[in-house]
């Protein structure tokens, strides 16, 4: 069984047009090869004229039109299936954006991992805050661009538990060759029970926001955890890392209360990072830039919450230079 | 006027080469309006581009050759491999065979003196070599080379901060050069043909060139306003492109297929005229269905600009759209069969042999029905959700692009050589590099479209382990195709200063270049020909 419902339908017919195209191929090339044999000049110095042949033409005209017509009969029988979703799929909506991938799910819960029952269909709603990605996962067949401004959409159901990688198939700068995710294939009772307790922890972070909790350190260790978690599901570390090492941004390490020289307005500055600054860069990252590095954020307004702002922002404070 | 016309007399003699104009040494050349020099001139610039980018694709592919980093950081790959298209296709594979070979035998096979139009000939040239130098300035100008891919999606190309704008404003440029070649070949081939040169007796090679000259102006002009569009979003942020504006990205993958697509067929068509040419000469005998052949050209003219939608199967258009743009890609695969068909019956009963030329045109003909049969199955599409930007489209596109054209180019250049040079080179070297090219091309994009099946996304500048043999594997195969692609130009440029004098008519052809000089004269023949037989007419040469 295929790992996805698709997988071996696509197969089947790429061996399909694979085996009539190698025959053809094959008779093509051993005519050629053949003619040159058998009429080489020293064996057949006299060549014979022949301007054409009526019914051999009609013949290798219409034969192949009715050959790739069923090819396009056996590809449109398939690809309306893909296109025709379940009334009954699961939604999970699919966000891409310079270089990481980002799933949100009916109960509000975010991943950087798409978590999935098995032998359900799921319906995927993709969308890009940025440029152009390609939500693509070779073992499943299935691919579909997440487009800035449209929400393009397709359907699976996995056949087989385990992981499967994920890709960005549309070119999308610097770090689209390390844009992964993967999918996680769980039995439905098992991802069931990830579900509610995923679902949970969301509670408790909303918790923190709400201020529910009497103990002020307890609220900011949760907050804290939260942030942990954030800068995974929401892209952050796809370019800043959290070891010190340069990617595309600066690192997060010991960033805290550091002094950085920024480019404002096209003129340099000196800035301390504080509440105030980290804030900013989220919202409107290329106000100021810190100095050596692209202007290639995305502004994260349309992604994060005033509460996960608050929550990474505790997280980074948590992150010491060196010991 | 007077004057002017005893220097010819004077001259009749003279091959091109040696005629003295009022210009000396290189002006002789960049200022000359006489289609064979031109058409040298684009053979010199576009083969030297050739070379520029396939070593820069040697480089691409040893920064394949282990994971992570290699030579480059992905900054300076993403700036390759978009130099590396950007090349290939606007500097090499669109102008390639028409100004080249098109430029120097149009007007020779069909009896005329020159093209319609000389001086804006020149132009073509100079606005072609403008726009390479617009291209490579960016090198050097804040922002440096593009990162985009030669395809400038947006949003991405208004985004980067590389120099996108002045690279597709030298695409736009270039853009005017194949336009004015179009208009100048579309012109020559109606008003100067010699007498008896009926649209019949037009050898197939010139078919192929009015076809795609038809192409070149019509959508040309799209690509233009595309690239135009690029510009005013970069700079004045106009937002035609931009969701956030009310504009749409996948706006601009319309408007640049409608040309790319058909440019497809600007790079290929006069490959198959060039095919045409060859296997009957080769053969001995006439071409098998002459018109079937001609007229296929038009129709993939014509079919070639109603599918550009299926680069766009899941971008995000409809899916309508998506099944009507899948049923016309397969109309164009009908055309393309029966000249295949027709160009291996061409060999039945003939008299081959297997010269240079034919063998590198026999081996194109197989190369370029991978590319065909690989087209169909991007053509599904079930099959091109999975395979759409994977390496197997590249692998594809390279059998096509590759395989057929500049293949086809290479054999070209081999039939022709010794009438533009009047030197022969050595055909044993010419042997010598047909198993490198051939063994190293099918095993660098024969592993390519099987990684990208694997699920291989292109335009990755790093890969994950499950490819990695895959990749090392089409590395060594690039090392072989290079050598062979030196070992043959190398030895053509040998045979210019050192090669055999070329005899008028080296492999027996029969159309109108074979019945003058190596080099032919100044204005091509010493009396006009006058035409009694169609073009692959090899009887006299049988009683003489």
């Amino acid at each position: 069984m295929g790992a996805s419902n698709f997988t071996n339908q696509v197969d089947n017919v790429f061996l399909f047009i694979l085996v009539i195209s190698v025959v053809l191929l094959i008779g093509i090339t051993a005519a050629m090869i053949y003619f040159v044999i058998k009429y080489r000049r020293s064996k057949h110095p006299n060549p014979v004229d022949i301007h054409g042949n009526v019914l051999l033409e009609v013949v290798w005209t219409v034969v192949p039109f009715f050959i790739v017509m069923g090819f396009f009969y056996y590809g449109v029988v398939d690809y309306r299936e893909m296109r025709n979703i379940p009334e009954d799929a699961m939604e999970v909506e699919v966000m891409g954006r310079m270089w990481s991938w980002m799933y949100t799910y009916p109960n509000g819960v975010q991943t950087d991992t798409l978590y999935v029952p098995l032998n359900k269909p799921i319906k995927l709603k993709i969308k890009s805050v940025d440029v152009i990605h390609s939500f693509y996962v070779p073992a499943f067949r299935i691919k579909q661009d997440a487009v800035p401004g449209m929400e393009t959409k397709m359907w699976f159901k996995a056949q087989q538990e385990g992981q499967f990688q994920v890709m960005c198939a549309e070119y999308c700068g610097d770090r689209h060759s390390y844009m992964y995710s993967q999918v996680h294939v769980l039995p439905e009772d098992e991802f069931e029970r990830w579900y509610a307790s995923a679902a949970a922890e969301v509670e408790t972070f909303a918790q923190a926001q709400e201020g529910a909790e009497v103990d002020e350190a307890a609220r900011l260790e949760k907050l804290v955890k939260q942030g942990q978690r954030l800068i995974k599901t929401k892209g952050c570390i796809a370019c800043h890392t959290l070891d010190g090492s340069r990617l595309v941004g600066p690192s997060f390490k010991g960033i805290w209360g550091k002094t950085e020289t920024v480019i404002a307005n096209g003129e340099e500055k000196t800035i301390v990072v504080d509440e105030a600054y980290l804030r900013r860069s989220m919202l409107e990252p290329n106000v100021e830039i810190v100095k050596g590095y692209p202007p290639a954020m995305p502004p994260q307004g349309s992604i994060l919450n005033e509460q996960e702002i608050q929550a990474i922002i505790e997280f980074l404070k948590t992150l010491k230079a060196e010991q | 006027m007077a004057s002017h016309a005893i220097t010819e007399v004077q001259h009749v003699e003279e091959n091109y080469l040696e005629v003295k104009s009022r210009w000396r040494g290189i002006f002789a050349w960049i200022f000359s309006t006489d289609h064979k020099r031109i058409g040298i001139l684009y053979l010199v610039s576009s083969l030297t581009f050739f070379v520029v980018a396939a070593t820069i694709g040697i480089f691409m592919r040893l920064e394949q050759l282990t994971m992570g980093e290699t030579l480059m950081s992905p900054d300076v790959y993403n700036r390759l491999f978009t130099l590396h298209g950007v090349i290939m296709i606007f500097l090499l594979i669109i102008p390639g065979i028409p100004a080249t070979f098109g430029n120097f035998f149009l007007p020779i096979q069909i009896g005329a003196k020159d093209v319609a139009f000389p001086r804006l000939n020149l132009l073509s040239w100079w606005l072609y070599i403008i726009g390479a130098i617009l291209a490579i300035t960016t090198l050097f100008l804040p922002g440096s080379l593009p990162d985009t891919g030669w395809t400038f999606y947006v949003p991405y190309a208004v985004r980067t901060g590389s120099n996108v704008a002045l690279a597709v404003f030298a695409a736009f440029i270039l853009g005017f050069s194949s336009i004015l070649t179009g208009l100048n070949f579309l012109t020559t081939i109606h008003r100067l043909r010699a007498p008896g040169m009926t649209w019949h007796r037009l050898p197939l090679f010139v078919w192929a060139l009015y076809a795609t000259a038809w192409i070149q102006i019509l959508a040309t002009p799209m690509v233009g306003i595309t690239l135009l569009l690029i510009i005013f979003e970069r700079v004045l942020n106009i937002g035609i492109f931009d969701p956030t504006q009310g504009g749409d990205p996948i706006l601009f993958q319309h408007l640049f297929w409608i040309y790319s697509h058909p440019a497809v067929y600007i790079m290929v068509l006069p490959g198959f005229g060039v095919v045409s040419e060859i296997i009957p000469t080769f053969s001995r005998r006439t071409i098998f269905g002459y018109k079937l052949i001609a007229y296929s050209s038009l129709s993939i003219a014509l079919f070639g600009s109603l599918v550009w939608g299926h680069h766009m199967f899941v971008s995000g258009e409809s899916d309508t759209a998506n099944i009507i743009f899948s049923f016309l890609t397969f109309f164009i695969a009908v055309p393309t069969a029966i000249k295949v068909f027709n160009w291996t019956a061409t060999l039945y009963k003939g008299s081959i042999a297997l010269e240079p030329p034919m063998l590198y045109v026999l081996s194109s003909i197989f190369l370029f029905a991978i590319g065909g049969f690989t087209g169909l199955m991007q053509a599904t599409l079930p099959i091109d959700v999975h395979v759409h930007d994977t390496y197997f489209v590249v692998g594809h596109f390279h059998y096509t692009m590759f395989g057929g054209t500049i293949w086809v180019m290479l054999a070209g250049l081999l039939y022709w050589f010794p009438k533009m040079t009047g030197r022969m080179y050595n055909k044993k070297v010419a042997y010598l590099a047909w198993p490198f090219m051939f063994i190293g091309f099918n095993v660098l994009y024969g592993t390519m479209m099987y990684m990208g099946w694997k699920g291989m996304p292109r335009r990755y500048y790093d890969h994950l382990p499950e490819f990695h043999t895959d990749h090392v594997i089409a590395t060594v195969g690039s090392w072989l195709l290079y050598i062979g692609i030196l070992i043959l130009l190398g030895n053509l440029v040998y045979a210019l200063y050192r090669g055999a004098k070329a005899p008028d008519n080296p492999w027996g052809g029969a159309t109108l270049e074979w019945k003058t000089t190596s080099p032919p004269p100044l204005e091509n023949f010493t009396q006009e020909p006058v035409i009694k037989h169609e073009p692959y007419y090899f009887r006299e040469e049988d009683n003489g």
